[in-house]
């Protein structure tokens, strides 16, 4: 449905590299998930898909036709919700919902089926001008406004940024409704605890995939055992572990400490470090293979960049 | 933290636009060297609460002390005792990492001959000698942020009010970002941040969590996870916050 060869987006005259040669795609009817932080190219992805902006290099299909020779043809199949907020702030609810369907030549009434979960949320304040709503109405908004023309392809950018944690499950379990309306959806996002909502997703970082496959399929990839440890006084033990173990990697993770167990495969680990750490004054020590997290996979990705 | 110092209290801090209460009558302490974080949902009010503390914004009633000033007649001592950023507004892109530090330690009162120690020390510490000409618009935004963070206290400030400070970093950053903020607050800044990413609810030393204008709990992690029988601060989170009737 989405296919990507060698796209490279350059800014500045070449000089800023935004995307460099990324080739991915998307099947009809899949929630494909685009993970990186600010500045990883996300953005620069959508707006080339979206027709807004054109390649230096390589090439892309949506929905069977060119993002560049074929972009009308694009332009009518697919819904686009960008990052920044980019409806008309003075208009009413109502009133930007009729602009974006009669554009479309379509009527709210005739796809309202689509929308009806979402819209009913927002639909008290109909009269309401966008610009005034919040900021979880805005996205409630944006998003009906990007599915009135019935798109085959959805591409939401960063729809759950600054967005608080049970707002966005919300917005997923709205996510998952569509697909099973058979929409196929390219979402990115720089919250690592979405990523494994999705069917597959991209690890993106500067404007490179990282890796490509299912949350389940990046997870059982991660090449090493990962710990969980935890003890009595939490920073001093970050401290001793990265002193005295410092080819292994360890980090805080909410309350506990992860510990990539590198080049420590003949060791029985949780009895070695548990005798050091007893020896070394801490008091409750707790260590416990984990499987890893799409955040534990990212960071150990950035680790072996840098190293 | 043996002698419980607070450098920020409130008491019934409430602020109403018209019949609407953003901020209803809410009371805590926050002491030195602690980093307290300040949840809520979107709309839940946060940002009123903080603008108050900040001395941008006049309560409806209430009282509050900051850094020992209070928020209604010592607004502009508040000012110069604090230090504030967010992901939203933290440095000026079209002026250099030298510029901004010099612009922003001018704005905290820092004299030349402070600047110039300071400024050469922050950017030593930071690793960014090689970048120290760049506009700052040219830093990837992990570097931004931990340099507007420095900027922030740069004037040594009792307290430092971070709202998002690491919203879009990777997780690598993120953080380093954090370890800025333990480092911070054991040199005796109190810290107070809000933060979406509930693993960073266990870095703090405790919590508040808003709903709907009130704070509906408040307490260390593992005292917020213990009463609210949750194995995490997402469970606890989730528990308050959907209960929600305001906002979004």
């Amino acid at each position: 449905m989405v296919s990507l060869k060698n796209i490279t987006k350059t800014y500045n005259h070449g000089t800023v590299k935004a995307v460099d040669d990324v080739s991915f795609s998307v099947e009809k009817g899949e929630l494909f998930g685009l993970i990186g932080p600010d500045g990883a190219g996300k953005s620069s992805i959508f707006r080339m898909l979206a027709t807004l902006l054109i390649p230096d290099k390589g090439s892309a299909t949506v929905a069977g036709h060119d993002i560049v020779n074929d972009y009308k043809l694009i332009r009518s199949k697919v819904g686009y919700m960008p990052g920044r907020f980019s409806l008309y702030p003075d208009l009413s609810i109502e009133e930007n919902l009729d602009f974006f369907a009669t554009v479309f030549n379509t009527t709210v009434k005739e796809n309202y089926h689509l929308i009806e979960d979402i819209y009913v949320q927002i639909a008290p304040f109909h009269k309401r001008r966008a610009g005034r709503l919040s900021g979880g109405m805005k996205q409630k908004l944006a998003l009906c406004c990007a599915l009135i023309h019935k798109p085959t392809v959805l591409f939401l950018d960063e729809p759950t940024t600054g967005v608080d944690p049970v707002s966005r499950r919300e917005f997923w379990e709205m996510l998952k409704r569509l697909r099973q309306q058979g929409i196929t959806i390219l979402v990115s996002t720089p919250y690592m605890d979405e990523a494994s909502l999705c069917d597959r997703i991209a690890l993106i970082q500067h404007g490179r995939i990282l890796s490509i496959d299912t949350p389940q399929g990046i997870a059982a990839a991660y090449p090493n055992s990962l710990y969980a440890v935890k003890a009595t006084d939490m920073p001093r033990l970050i401290h001793v572990l990265s002193t005295y173990y410092p080819h292994m990697h360890s980090y805080l993770f909410g309350e506990v400490i992860h510990l990539d167990a590198r080049g420590m495969g003949g060791y029985n680990l949780p009895d070695e470090l548990t005798q050091f750490l007893t020896a070394e004054g801490f008091a409750d020590i707790e260590v416990k293979p984990i499987a890893p997290t799409i955040e534990d996979c990212f960071i150990n990705m950035l680790v072996r960049h840098d190293t | 933290m043996t002698l419980r110092e607070p450098v920020i209290t409130v008491e019934n801090l409430t602020k109403r636009f018209g019949d609407f209460i953003a901020t209803n009558a809410i009371t805590f302490d926050v002491y030195k060297g602690e980093i307290f974080g300040f949840l809520g949902a979107n709309g839940a009010g946060k940002t009123t609460a903080m603008r108050m503390l900040c001395g941008l914004s006049v309560p409806s009633s209430g009282r509050a002390t900051v850094a020992g000033f209070d928020i209604y007649r010592q607004t502009e001592q508040i000012k110069r005792h604090i230090g504030y950023m967010s992901q939203k507004f933290s440095l000026y892109e079209d002026l250099t990492v030298a510029e901004n530090i010099r612009f922003f330690g001018g704005i905290y009162g820092l004299s030349n001959h402070q600047l110039q120690s300071k400024s050469k020390a922050l950017i030593e510490r930071l690793g960014l000698q090689a970048e120290r000409g760049k506009l700052v618009g040219e830093l990837p935004l992990g570097w931004k942020q931990k340099l507007a963070f420095s900027v922030s206290i740069l004037h040594e400030p009792r307290i430092v009010f971070l709202d998002e400070p690491t919203g879009g970093v990777d997780p690598v950053t993120r953080r380093q970002f954090w370890a800025l903020i333990h480092e911070a607050a054991a040199s005796g800044i109190t810290v107070f941040v809000t933060t979406h990413y509930m693993d960073e609810a266990e870095y703090c030393n405790r919590v508040s969590i808003m709903v709907d204008g009130r704070i509906n709990a408040l307490g260390t992690p593992s005292e917020l996870k213990q009463q609210f029988g949750e194995p995490s601060m997402d469970g606890v989170f989730y528990q308050l916050a959907r209960g929600a009737k305001r906002g979004d």
